[in-house]
């Protein structure tokens, strides 16, 4: 029997943690454990690295350090910025504008502010590409528009915004601009004077950093109510004894994604193309979700018609492969991918619906593996599918 | 997440395909919103002589459609149709919760294919 290969192609939902960020982090739980708050020379020692940290990342963004607020992860950045952001405001609107593919910790935080806080909020509609039109951006605006937020590019089928265009209008409107940048780090740039943005958040585990740690950028000038009230850290936005570790782990993973980002996106894109198309031309009734070239540059979302997501990882699993979907099976919900769903996507293609996500660590030798496989577990599928051949 | 036994009527699945000249049609679901399986039975001497099934759904879809199958295969069609979805869960070593409602589809498409054939009946005797 051929040796079995593992492929892990679920880099979007989370990611190993760089063996140099380990070698980084592991001195503040050991030696270098001071509270930064603290007097003696243990917590200054843990204040300079944080500071340090924070500097980084600030370099990286095109910002101030004062500007970044480290939190615990990117929905807790998301959280921050639209609760902050909205409750602070209320007094001059209501109105928020965000898209309809956005992930939960968005579109529920807004939900949220809709059911208990009685704002407003417009979810824009999508193209059949997942891509937000500025110009509808332009439309929604209302006198009481307090927060637009848009994610930089989608985590399901990898599609990404016109991030730029839409900040320049929320500038010329005074209105503050939100972007979940969680899938763009690493791929994407993250200048937020390049982009136009006011608040930007990112979490460290989809960039080789640990999972536990988030960042918001918080433009100077914008206002923002804190949610988690305790001693007053982050400058009284966001209290909580810095989780020194992780801060410095995730401050050395930014720094390691962006010194690679042209080379690797290069190279990530070369494997994704080559699986897109490898898949295409030898499965049919399959499509390609998302933009075919607005898309980043690790995701390949397929979906293959009269097969059930869940099914299709199952047997992929079995040969070692890891993958996604956004399928109802698979999670646990009864509807299909309300982002496919967004895009037009009718419920029966996007149930087979596969996210495939790669990463440092795939190779060629991936791709034809998958290209191997991936063809024959539908094909076993679609033999007992009733929807097959009707 | 699946027990042993979910995973080898996945991988392994009894009595895949359709009977062209079934006696009885079972078709539930709705791609739509949920699973589809498809079960056909032949009839002898009021017993399920054989059974075929086609499931478009997850792999507990899949294992319970598969089982539900090897469960009523020669069995009475007064037994068959008593297959409940804790007996083909049962059979399986168990579902987790979100899942029992594919337990519930395969023992609908039992029920369903012996109510095609005794309704066919019925129009015969007419």
């Amino acid at each position: 029997m051929r040796e079995r290969r593992t492929v892990y192609l679920d880099h979007a939902a989370t990611t190993s943690v760089h063996p140099q960020v380990v070698e980084a982090m592991l001195p503040f739980y050991t030696e270098r454990y001071g509270n930064p708050s603290s007097l003696h020379s243990l917590g200054r020692e843990a204040r300079e690295r944080v500071d340090e940290a924070r500097a980084t990342v600030a370099g990286i963004l095109n910002c101030s350090s004062e500007e970044i607020i480290f939190t615990s992860c990117g929905t807790e950045s998301d959280n921050l910025a639209i609760r902050g952001v909205s409750l602070m405001n209320r007094r001059r609107g209501d109105h928020i504008i965000t898209s309809s593919i956005e992930h939960h910790a968005v579109s529920h935080t807004c939900e949220q502010l809709e059911r208990q806080f009685g704002f407003e909020v417009t979810y824009l509609p999508v193209d059949e590409y997942g891509l937000v039109d500025p110009s509808d951006v332009e439309q929604a605006i209302t006198e009481t528009t307090i927060l637009i937020s848009i994610m930089y590019a989608n985590n399901e089928m990898g599609t990404i915004q016109p991030i730029s265009e839409i900040g320049e209008l929320a500038r010329s409107r005074g209105i503050p601009f939100h972007t979940d940048a969680v899938q763009a780090a690493g791929s994407l740039s993250l200048d937020v004077q390049e982009l136009g943005v006011d608040l930007m958040s990112l979490s460290g585990h989809k960039f080789y950093g640990p999972k536990g740690v988030g960042v918001l950028y918080v433009r100077e000038g914008v206002e923002l109510l804190c949610c988690q009230t305790g001693g007053g850290h982050e400058r009284g936005l966001r209290s909580g004894t810095e989780n020194v570790a992780c801060i410095v782990g995730l401050a050395t993973a930014l720094k390691l994604a962006e010194d690679r980002r042209e080379e690797e996106s290069k190279r990530l894109s070369g494997l994704r193309d080559h699986l897109i198309e490898g898949l295409l031309s030898s499965i049919d009734k399959c499509r390609l979700m998302g933009h075919p070239d607005k898309r980043l540059p690790n995701n390949a979302n397929i979906a293959f018609e009269y097969v059930e997501g869940e099914g299709v990882l199952l047997g992929l699993d079995m040969a070692g492969i890891s993958a996604s979907s956004g399928s109802a099976c698979s999670t646990g919900s009864s509807d299909p991918s309300r982002v496919l769903s967004a895009m037009g996507v009718p419920p029966e293609v996007a149930r087979g619906a596969i996210r495939m996500t790669l990463g440092h660590e795939n190779t060629e030798e991936d791709v034809h593996e998958v290209l191997e496989i991936l063809p024959a577990v539908v094909e076993r599928l679609r033999a007992m599918s009733p929807l097959y051949g009707e | 997440m699946y027990s042993d036994l979910v995973m080898q009527h996945f991988t392994d699945p009894q009595n895949v395909g359709v009977i062209e000249d079934a006696d009885g049609v079972g078709k539930v679901g709705n791609p739509m919103c949920g699973d589809v399986m498809e079960m056909f039975i032949k009839v002898k001497d009021d017993r399920v002589e054989d059974v075929k099934f086609r499931t478009f759904g997850c792999g507990a879809a899949i294992a319970t459609s598969s089982i539900a199958t090897e469960m009523i295969k020669g069995k009475s069609l007064e037994e068959a149709v008593k297959l409940s979805n804790k007996a083909v869960a049962d059979a399986l070593g168990g579902l987790p919760a979100q899942k029992m409602h594919c337990s519930n589809l395969a023992a609908d498409a039992v029920r369903a294919a012996i109510e095609d054939y005794r309704s066919k009946g019925k129009k015969a005797e007419e």
